[in-house]
């Protein structure tokens, strides 16, 4: 630590740190546009110029280290002089159309203009014009309003890891633009437009509907995969207008993924031509009619009860979307168990459930989100995580600046970031490539230990491993998770699908526990980890609770078919591995229901009633995400019609079906309670090793959901239907990336 | 990887030449070769298409924006196919000092070019730069390769109209 004086007052700071960084952890306003604190110092806008004693020219803040006793002078004549100055030559070529620009309000241009802008320019040649480039469908681009501060340049080669902005031409003639006509394609492309300082990179679904001002922010999470990110709803007469990222720097730090900054189109009934679901549907001799609610339920009640009453409670069954809030889940499970059936399930993607009863609690990630750009090692497994969970991508991308990564896949995948070690392994084929990096860390453990497989925790995994062949590219996968301090597995959603997923698990298991690795699963949906505290699963009850005979779970109710089905938030003919198979068992069932949104929802083939609910933007609830982190939120606006939340529906049909404590009052007591059981589980349930029988060769690869297809909402956020990763275009089929990202220059 | 190979585009030699200048830097830096390539690439097709940008951006194992940047920021990279012979005329303060305006004004109204154009019958491209180091000898041009200096309207419009 060392101490420098800025204005006056004495501060201790870390040495190597720059005097804007000082400055704006002591809450000392210095003027900026280039500099922002997760991108490489650039120091081109020279906005931050301040005064430092002993040097005649004013410096750059953002690109000034502090060094012992150093007096800095934010706001003396030279300061603010070198500021007024460089706002004056920023605004010669700036066309000043704040009254027709959407940034207007909250445009960091307009802003310091106020402050250190002349009230008239002394400029009176012509400006110069830029043309608009179209970058593609989700972001509007204005660029004669560029100030060139690059940080839009900096992000894509930097943090996204896909560069597709530059600075073309030199001079007057220097313009931001990808230069050749080219949409941006990256699947975290929106957070341009928060980075840019002024209105030249605006959102294109969003133009022209709201000014700032007039806006109401709403806190929420989005749904869409298990990070969980923070999001700022915006709002306008009961009418989302936007969503932007909600700092948190343990969940997404600053930033959105496109799926969570766009999603919210489908909840808008503007953008939604009118498929908004308003009214509870009855199908009555094969006709839709629309209803009242109390008629829908009460025909919902009377069915249920019969099913189970006439046939037993088991041949109902229920399956939630991983999406759905853990109050709904709850809920759901409450009732169905209430009928005495232990069918419910949200796995929908999964097809090989087999060793369910000796996983964890919840599949969790078991390290902090923050802590994957912290590891040495990471062994990443079945997973794409730039299409699956793009802001764990990026922080696994910042592991790569001084980590390994790893890659064993029974699928080719395009990552952001560098991969030492690749396996593209065929499904077939892909127990063995994992077994060969199992058997050689195992064989290596009991050589040097002298200790059998079982004195290692691992019984009967020599045996299984046999006659496995360990191959050179095992043995460097398996070195460089030994050799790391700090090392990760990760499965990602493949690894799920696989038809042999509890087999590659315990192995992937196996590897992590013998190389001193974490072990961590990036799950389905927004919420796989609450629907396991919640119940959703048929092994386990609410906190992990015993059950006393396991129910049936998605794939086995789908595949024996059931008399009666409650659907929630899922549409489940477009989102289960076995889609063609669901399909067909709920038209042939007797009685189903459906909770959905939507009026183009295929649930209108298979139904018998159809009951419209809030979406996540307008219903409160909460979801737990890969790290275990409970975050609730509110509704951000009322969902139209008679559309309800779900959990006042379920609460409602509990009620209905006689069933005991049915009666919240808000969804934060079925969130209490939800809580409540936590207490009970302790250390009891722990992920515990079982050996796999064997390891077969006739394994499986479900194909995988498109990144903007994985959720009833995703599926109709208009803007992201019409981008390019929407098309199953690739895009990234580009050369190696330079780790060394935080270099000037670097690509 | 590409639809645009390097390799095809240009001959064996200028290969050759370009694997010479990328072996001067570290493996994981061949980008800091991308002048000395572009030179060589231009020499040989006249111009630097956006295929060929893209060939050398492939080739150096960088984004194709990045290839981009640095042609469109050096003025001796061309873009587009220029005349058979290249004018670059330096209007910088010395040349400025010594005349070029007038030698810039020959090209207008002789032939009806400004800096950037080329003649009708695709003889001369004119183009105009700032300081070649040369200002010992303002004003100065450049013909393709050769620097022309200490000229007068007259001189210049001799060695132009000569020019085959």
């Amino acid at each position: 630590m060392i101490s420098i004086e800025v204005d006056g007052r004495k501060i201790e700071a870390e040495e190597g740190s720059m005097i804007i960084e000082v400055a704006d952890a002591n809450g000392i306003t210095i003027p900026r546009f280039c500099y922002h604190k997760k991108l490489s110092i650039a120091a081109n806008c020279r906005m931050c110029l301040v005064e430092v004693e002993g040097v005649k020219k004013p410096l750059p803040a953002c690109a000034t280290p502090i060094s012992d006793g150093m007096v800095v002078k934010t706001q003396s004549d030279l300061a603010e002089g070198g500021q007024k100055s460089v706002m004056e030559f920023l605004l010669i070529n700036h066309p000043l159309d704040c009254p027709i620009c959407d940034q207007g309000g909250e445009c960091e241009l307009q802003d310091l203009a106020m402050g250190y802008g002349r009230d008239v320019s002394r400029f009176c040649e012509g400006k110069r014009a830029v043309v608009d480039k179209d970058i593609g469908p989700l972001i509007e681009t204005e660029m004669t309003r560029c100030i060139h501060c690059t940080r839009c340049v900096r992000f894509g080669r930097e943090i996204a890891g896909i560069r597709e902005m530059g600075a073309t031409g030199r001079g007057e003639h220097m313009e931001i633009t990808t230069f050749i006509e080219k949409s941006v394609d990256s699947e975290v492309s929106g957070n341009i437009i928060d980075l840019c300082p002024v209105g030249a990179l605006t959102a294109k679904p969003s133009r022209y509907r709201a000014r700032a001002w007039e806006m109401t922010q709403y806190d929420s999470v989005s749904p869409h995969d298990c990070i969980g990110a923070n999001l700022h709803v915006h709002t306008h007469r009961n009418m989302v207008i936007r969503v932007v990222p909600k700092e948190n720097e343990a969940v997404n730090e600053v930033w959105l993924s496109d799926r969570d900054r766009y999603s919210y189109e489908a909840v808008t009934m503007r953008d939604n031509d009118n498929r908004r679901l308003q009214e509870p549907m009855l199908k009555v001799n094969g006709e839709w009619q629309t209803t009242d609610w109390e008629t829908a339920l009460d025909k919902v009640a009377s069915k249920l009860n019969m099913i189970a009453q006439t046939d037993g409670a088991e041949h109902i069954g229920a399956i939630s979307s991983p999406s759905a809030t853990t109050e709904e889940m709850y809920l759901l499970q409450k009732l169905i168990r209430g009928l005495g059936s232990n069918n419910i399930d949200h796995r929908i993607r999964i097809s090989d459930y087999s060793m369910q009863d000796n996983e964890s609690l919840f599949p969790e990630l078991s390290i902090e989100l923050s802590e994957l750009e912290a590891l040495d090692a990471c062994l990443l497994v079945g997973s794409d995580l730039r299409k699956d969970q793009p802001l764990a991508a990026l922080r696994v991308r910042k592991a790569t600046r001084h980590g390994q990564i790893a890659i064993i896949n029974a699928r080719k995948v395009y990552n952001n970031f560098n991969v030492l070690h690749e396996i593209e392994a065929t499904p077939a084929d892909w127990l063995q490539q994992v077994a060969g990096v199992a058997k050689y860390l195992l064989d290596e453990a009991m050589a040097s230990e002298d200790i059998s497989a079982d004195g290692l925790g691992y019984e009967g995994l020599d045996e299984l491993l046999a006659k496995v062949s360990v191959e050179q590219s095992h043995i460097n996968i398996a070195k460089m998770l030994q050799k790391a301090e700090k090392s990760g597995v990760v499965l990602g959603l493949s690894a799920l699908e696989f038809s042999h997923a509890a087999t590659l698990r315990m192995l992937c298991r196996a590897i992590a526990g013998l190389s001193g690795a974490t072990f961590g699963i990036m799950t389905h949906g927004g919420n796989s980890a609450g629907a396991y505290l919640a119940g959703a699963i048929p092994h386990r009850g609410p906190g992990g609770a015993d059950v006393e005979e396991g129910g049936q779970t998605a794939q086995q109710m789908l595949a024996e078919g059931k008399k009666a089905f409650i659907l929630l938030k899922t549409e489940i003919s477009k989102e289960a591995v076995n889609a063609e198979q669901a399909k067909a068992s709920l038209q042939a069932s007797e009685f189903v229901v459906a909770l959905t949104s939507y009026t183009d929802d295929e649930a209108f083939d298979y139904a018998d009633v159809i009951l419209p609910i809030a979406t996540f933007l307008e219903s409160p609830g909460s979801y737990v995400n890969v790290n275990g982190h409970w975050q609730d939120f509110n509704a951000c606006v009322q969902a139209p019609g008679q559309a309800k939340p779900a959990w006042k529906v379920l609460r409602v049909m509990g009620n209905l079906l006689e069933l005991k404590n049915f009666d919240y009052v808000s969804a934060q007591d079925v969130m209490q309670e939800v809580k409540g059981r936590m207490g009970a589980v302790g250390d009891r349930i722990k992920a515990r090793w079982q050996c796999p029988e064997s390891l077969p060769t006739d394994g499986q690869c479900p194909e995988p959901l498109n990144i903007y297809q994985v959720d009833c909402w995703t599926r109709r956020a208009k803007a992201l239907q019409k981008s390019a990763l929407a098309a199953g275009k690739e895009g990234l089929k580009r050369p190696k990336l330079s780790p060394f990202h935080n270099i000037l220059g670097g690509v | 990887m590409s639809a645009n190979d390097l390799t095809e585009m240009v001959s064996a030699e200028s290969i050759k030449q370009i694997d010479r200048w990328i072996a001067k830097y570290p493996t994981e830096r061949k980008r800091s070769a991308i002048i000395p390539v572009f030179t060589i690439v231009q020499e040989e097709l006249g111009y630097l298409s956006r295929e060929a940008m893209d060939a050398v951006a492939d080739y150096l194992e960088i984004p194709h924006i990045g290839a981009y940047e640095v042609a469109t920021f050096y003025s001796m990279f061309r873009l587009e196919p220029g005349g058979k012979h290249v004018v670059s005329l330096c209007t910088n303060v010395s040349c400025m000092l010594a005349g070029s305006g007038n030698l810039k004004q020959w090209f207008k109204d002789e032939l009806g070019i400004e800096p950037g154009q080329t003649t009708e019958d695709g003889r001369i491209t004119l183009k105009e730069v700032e300081c070649m180091a040369a200002c010992g000898g303002a004003p100065m041009l450049e013909v393709d390769k050769q620097y022309h200096e200490n000229l007068t309207v007259e001189t210049m419009a001799d060695l132009i109209r000569d020019l085959s």
